[in-house]
């Protein structure tokens, strides 16, 4: 038999676990946003800070992204800068060189359709959206050749849209570029 | 008591009628895109499929049960017929004729820019007035979802709003608001561009606009769901719901941040700066929360039914729950996927994770499990529920019931598992087929042809589910009563002017998506030199 009381005790208890099991989530809730902060800020994987634009009908005429300017360039700082551009349904250039161990910045746009770019087996990711540059700061450990397909639906060869990063060790890279203003591994 | 009966079977029976031609196309894509696909066929074909399934069981299916869902609900609940009937069919007209005149253009291939549109990509003008139709035919059931319930409180000022009816109000409004994002989308920058009235668009402010839908329609999907966890799945193994405040609160941040979080889809977007991201996915964080007190509530309440059962034991209550209840079956089954797909969903949400599987399979994978999973298999749960209040005939095909549900929940995790993992290698997603003889694609063969066997088992599972409704529908007469939903434990007495209105959370919900948006869209609108030239899909022009 259930009397007034009981029922009152009973919808304290209740309310008690309930208020216990909301704080555990809000603390759980916490401590993942605040991973994700620490992370972002002391390791500075953060998204790229400005936004900047590219005009998809010039590209090919003027600015950074004219045809003999892409692929891999050095910088006077020991860094290397890599410029590509997606159309449908290729990149330019299809194979890019890089060396290991070195900072790269990869700056890349769309000439047409919006496309992405993923190279398969390390955290690049980017999309290319008509109209605007996409920078991202990477970082090849090692060695080795990646895939790096088109991953945004872009037209109907979409599917076809395979280009290739090949990593090579940083001593044969510097080699390479000696002769070259840019470079790329498109034979 | 259920009046217009009609009205909500044809909005069951046609959201049904969809999802079944849609998963037809889904299974075709997983088998024509795998291993086992040794013909040739033009890659087409598969991105109109994309399109038309994506666009069927996204815009149509579930609008159509949140629609028919919800004025049983407003009839059950506030114990009168509905007001505005008339509208209301008009609504469901504009829907169904909308879908006709959106897939028409996609199956002659006119359209195939898949539902999340991809502008500079334009296809045919009437496949985006056919999505503003059933948006604009959802909208109807929105203002009569508010009207009825606003006459109602008029009449009971003292009566706390019943819960279902809460939720079913809060999951309107939701659905209002986030509409907004892709139909501003629509009507100012692709339709001037498909009819021809301009010939450049802004790409990146498009997809700001769609995030604004995107994201916040998973919850306008998942609603129905949680109403059917809340005030069903109590009701139907024996029991009584936990509490009743926490369920209106969950509903309550469910309506306040799932909209301005939507910028998450765009972590990898070089149109959204650093610090917009940051914040919507610390908000993104935020909606975790009415997840994870849904679950606390749900699993307590199964337990208070399985005391009452006589359950006994820390744990061994779990094995006193009845467990060829169908509802009971698929609120479990639909539990254990909604953990899998937020966990996969916690992942997503911070950007440094993201990265690693942003626009892969894992991506399909996520949503398939949280919405064809999870979600999905409570709108089965809600039809057989609510069948025999509708039809007046009985439905007692237990047996098959479980068979179906079985099967969904492991065709689900055949097809969806498989997509985590080539997602995690780096499989991209969407595309036609993929060259298995490719020695960066071969290790992932394995996993695609599984999912492709995932798929068939979902097909078989679909195929099921028709049978048991055809057969309610045949059935013999028989009274079912009132449809009732669960009771909590301790009614309260009164309830918080908060925890019953909406005037509040409204305010927020629209200050905070204007706060997360604002600065975002005004940026690119203010930026010179973004529009670029549209790219024509189907028709030579
Ligand atoms: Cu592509
Ligand atoms: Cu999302």
């Amino acid at each position: 038999m259930t009397t007034e009381s009981d029922s009152h005790l009973g919808e304290a208890v209740a309310a008690r676990i309930e208020r216990r099991w909301a704080t555990l989530s809000i603390v759980v809730v916490g401590v993942l946003v605040g991973m994700a902060i620490f992370i972002g800020i002391d390791h500075a994987t953060m998204p790229q800070g400005h936004v900047e634009t590219a005009d998809p009908k010039t590209l090919h005429l003027t600015g950074e992204f004219i045809e003999s300017n892409l692929g891999s360039a050095m910088e006077a700082d020991g860094s290397v800068t890599v410029r590509a551009i997606g159309q449908q349904y290729s990149f330019t250039p299809q194979c890019i060189v890089v060396p290991s161990e070195t900072p790269v910045t990869l700056r890349a746009t769309s000439a047409d359709a919006v496309h992405g770019l993923l190279i398969e087996g390390t955290n690049i990711n980017t999309m290319l959206v008509p109209g605007y540059v996409s920078e991202l700061p990477v970082r090849f450990k090692a060695p080795g050749e990646h895939a790096m397909p088109c991953q945004e639906f872009c037209g109907i060869g979409h599917q076809g849209m395979w280009a290739k990063v090949k990593v090579v060790d940083k001593t044969a890279f510097l080699r390479m570029m000696a002769s070259r203003r840019r470079l790329s591994c498109v034979d | 008591m259920l009046i217009n009966k009609r009205l909500i079977l044809a909005h069951f029976w046609l959201a049904f009628a969809v999802f079944g031609l849609a998963l037809i196309l889904g299974a075709w894509q997983m088998f024509v895109r795998s291993p086992f696909n040794a013909w040739h066929f033009n890659p087409e074909f598969y991105y109109r499929s994309v399109t038309a399934h994506g666009s069927a069981m996204g815009y149509v299916f579930p609008t159509l049960i949140a629609m028919g869902f919800g004025y049983a609900i407003t009839e059950a609940t506030l114990e009168k017929p509905l007001v505005g009937v008339r509208w209301a069919w008009a609504g469901f007209a504009l829907v169904a004729v909308g879908a006709v005149v959106a897939m028409i253009p996609v199956s002659l291939g006119l359209a195939s820019v898949l539902y999340t549109f991809y502008p500079p990509m334009v296809g045919n003008p009437f496949y985006y007035i056919g999505v503003v139709m059933v948006v604009v035919g959802s909208w109807i059931w929105v203002a009569l979802m508010s009207i009825n319930l606003m006459i109602w409180k008029r009449d009971n000022p003292d009566r706390p709003v019943p819960l279902a009816m809460f939720a079913n109000v809060a999951g309107s409004y939701l659905w209002g608001w986030t509409a907004v994002g892709a139909a501003l989308e629509i009507i100012f920058l692709i339709l001037p561009v498909a009819l021809g009235l301009r010939s450049t668009i802004d790409a990146g402010l498009a997809r700001v606009f769609f995030s604004w839908t995107l994201h916040a329609i998973v919850y306008f999907w998942l609603i129905p769901t949680y109403i059917a966890y809340y005030t069903i799945f109590p009701r139907a193994i024996g029991g009584r719901l936990y509490s009743d405040a926490m369920a209106r609160i969950s509903f309550i941040l469910f309506v306040v941040v799932a909209m301005p979080i939507g910028v998450h889809h765009l972590f990898a977007d070089p149109q959204v700066g650093a610090g917009f991201k940051f914040m919507h996915s610390v908000f993104t964080g935020l909606v975790t929360l009415p997840t994870l007190l849904t679950i606390f509530t749900i699993c307590a309440s199964a337990e208070i039914a399985s005391r009452l059962r006589g359950g006994r034991g820390a744990f061994g209550w779990v094995r006193a729950l009845p467990w060829q209840n169908p509802i009971m079956l698929a609120t479990a089954l639909s539990l254990v996927m909604l953990g899998f797909g937020g966990a996969g969903g916690i992942i997503n949400m911070s950007y440094q994770l993201d990265a690693t599987i942003h626009n892969t399979q894992w991506i399909t994978g996520h949503f398939h499990l949280i919405f064809g999973g999870a979600i999905v298999i409570m709108y089965f749960a809600i039809a057989y529920d609510l069948w025999p209040h509708l039809t007046g005939r009985a439905m007692d095909h237990f047996g098959l019931m479980r068979t179906q549900l079985w099967l969904w929940f492991i065709g689900m995790i055949v097809t969806t598992f498989p997509w985590h993992y080539v997602g995690i290698l780096g499989m991209p997603r969407r595309m036609a087929f993929y060259d298995y003889a490719n020695p960066a694609i071969s290790p992932q063969t394995f996993s695609v042809g599984m999912s492709a066997v995932g798929g068939l088992i979902l097909l078989t599972s679909g195929v099921l589910f028709f049978v048991v409704l055809i057969r309610g529908q045949r059935a013999e007469r028989s009274d079912a009563g009132a449809y009732r939903f669960s009771v909590p434990i301790h009614m309260p007495a009164r309830i918080p002017v908060a925890l019953n209105s909406f005037g509040l959370w409204l305010t927020l919900m629209v200050g905070l998506t204007v706060v997360n948006y604002g600065y975002p869209i005004a940026q690119l609108l203010v930026l010179k030199q973004t529009n670029v030239p549209a790219i024509y899909v189907g028709a030579s022009r």
